[in-house]
């Protein structure tokens, strides 16, 4: 919205964005994007295992049960990653009333919930040997169950009218108000005591991770958001040629219930 | 344009007032979303007698002892302490794998009129460190840290070291200042 050299079409911002929201040039940029992504991130989560389960070194107290972690922290950190780029689409859908935001964050919210629900599984079987209990009610565990219900709530509520734009706007007004979980989730262990440990990453000071467990963890983080990205772009692919291929029925059932009522459009459209 | 340039508005407006409002209910419910109470908060403010409640802290060095029956199970009797203040505690029953003196601990029980913590139930609370054994020992070697004692030095003096130069005894000395 910067450059505000107008042109007949309106602000070049906004056309430029809209080029991006149409969907036969998307569908031809992320048909080229989509090999070099998956196989992108096969490599990385390929490498990423093997370094992670044989050649990390276990934690001191922790044993080999620090390997969870590989799993467990870049599901956490997709999970909240993952939301806040549905509720981006959301305001994007809301706003400027692109379809290809609406369909991207109905593909969004499955796999997100997804990988909040590995997140959550594999912290409870984490918890159970190190902590002593699968679950507790702390601020950091609730609120990530509240994540995991809001992606829920959105991909039901988008489902759940007729007319799916009207879904879709319910969608993104769920989205939207449940961004306000997201710093509750990050700063629960800072805010209030909790039985989950504070951050070791993501913090001011150095990492209170040694190398030998930090960078295989990172590399797994990349893998794993590589293949988050891949799944959500291949799934609105999927999604926009759906569509496409329903309003091509829909053309065609149209024509066969009027057969030949106007052949000189016909003829005119041809 | 101007539609679109409302509709930001309009959400934007919305955003803040519900940011504020979140905001004012997590301050007025401060209280409530603990999950567990310091040895000084319960000198501070002694919970009712008789009311369940969780109470955490470091275990103190030296005073874990398993001696003596509590309900008729082996007893094991330690202190959890906040450095300024310190509650008896007696449990019985299988303890967490990272239980340990100068580990953190929540301990769900009853305060009794001895002063003693009654626990029915122990969890041990991981601090946000990870590191290999071979650091760990080589810190403990060089004097730089007692597990028992508590937490373990700032993450910068450790996170690099090489574990394979660590091994070797004796223990090599720290990197000078905080390492890199």
């Amino acid at each position: 919205m910067e450059n505000a050299s107008t042109t007949a079409a309106g602000p070049r911002g906004a056309q430029s964005l809209h080029r991006f929201a149409n969907p036969g040039r998307f569908l031809r940029l992320t048909d080229r994007w989509l090999p070099w992504l998956s196989g992108a991130a096969l490599l990385v989560l390929g490498t990423g295992v093997v370094w992670a389960l044989a050649f990390a070194p276990p934690d001191w107290q922790q044993g080999e049960t620090v390997r969870i972690l590989f799993v467990h922290v870049p599901m956490a950190w997709l999970a909240m990653g993952g939301y806040l780029g549905l509720a981006i689409l959301s305001l994007m859908a809301l706003i400027w009333r692109h379809p290809l935001a609406d369909l991207s964050a109905r593909e969004l919210a499955p796999v997100g919930a997804a990988v909040t629900a590995l997140c959550l599984i594999t912290g409870s079987l984490w918890g159970r040997p190190m902590w002593g209990t699968w679950w507790v009610w702390d601020a950091r565990l609730t609120s990530v169950l509240v994540l995991f219900f809001l992606y829920l709530g959105h991909i039901a509520l988008v489902r759940a009218f007729d007319d799916p734009e009207r879904g879709a706007r319910m969608g993104a007004i769920l989205a939207l108000v449940g961004v306000v979980n997201l710093p509750i989730v990050k700063f629960s262990v800072d805010w209030w005591n909790t039985l989950h440990q504070p951050a070791s990453v993501t913090r001011l000071d150095a990492p209170a991770m040694h190398v030998d467990i930090l960078y295989p963890l990172l590399w797994c983080t990349l893998g794993f958001m590589l293949a988050f990205m891949a799944i959500v772009l291949a799934a609105t692919r999927a999604a926009v040629m759906e569509r496409r291929v329903r309003a091509l029925q829909m053309a065609a059932a149209r024509r066969a219930d009027r057969p030949a009522a106007d052949p000189g459009l016909e003829t005119a459209r041809a | 344009m101007t539609r679109k340039r409302r509709r930001l508005y309009v959400l934007l407006l919305c955003g803040l007032g519900l940011g504020t409002a979140t905001a004012l209910t997590l301050t007025a419910f401060q209280d409530n979303l603990v999950f567990f109470r310091s040895p000084s908060d319960i000198m501070a403010q002694t919970p009712p007698e008789g009311r369940a409640f969780r109470l955490g802290g470091l275990v103190e060095t030296g005073s874990v002892v398993r001696e003596g029956t509590y309900q008729d199970r082996p007893a094991i009797h330690f202190r959890v302490t906040d450095g300024a203040h310190t509650i008896a505690v007696v449990y019985t029953g299988v303890l967490p794998d990272l239980f340990r003196e100068g580990q953190g601990v929540v301990t769900q029980g009853i305060l009794g009129p001895d002063g003693v913590f009654r626990a029915q139930e122990v969890l041990a609370r991981h601090d946000e460190t990870y590191m290999p054994p071979e650091v760990a020992d080589a810190l403990r070697r060089a004097g730089h840290w007692d597990p028992a004692a508590g937490a373990p030095p700032p993450a910068a003096q450790w996170n690099t070291l090489n574990p394979a130069a660590a091994s070797s005894f004796p223990a090599p000395p720290l990197p000078p200042g905080g390492g890199s």
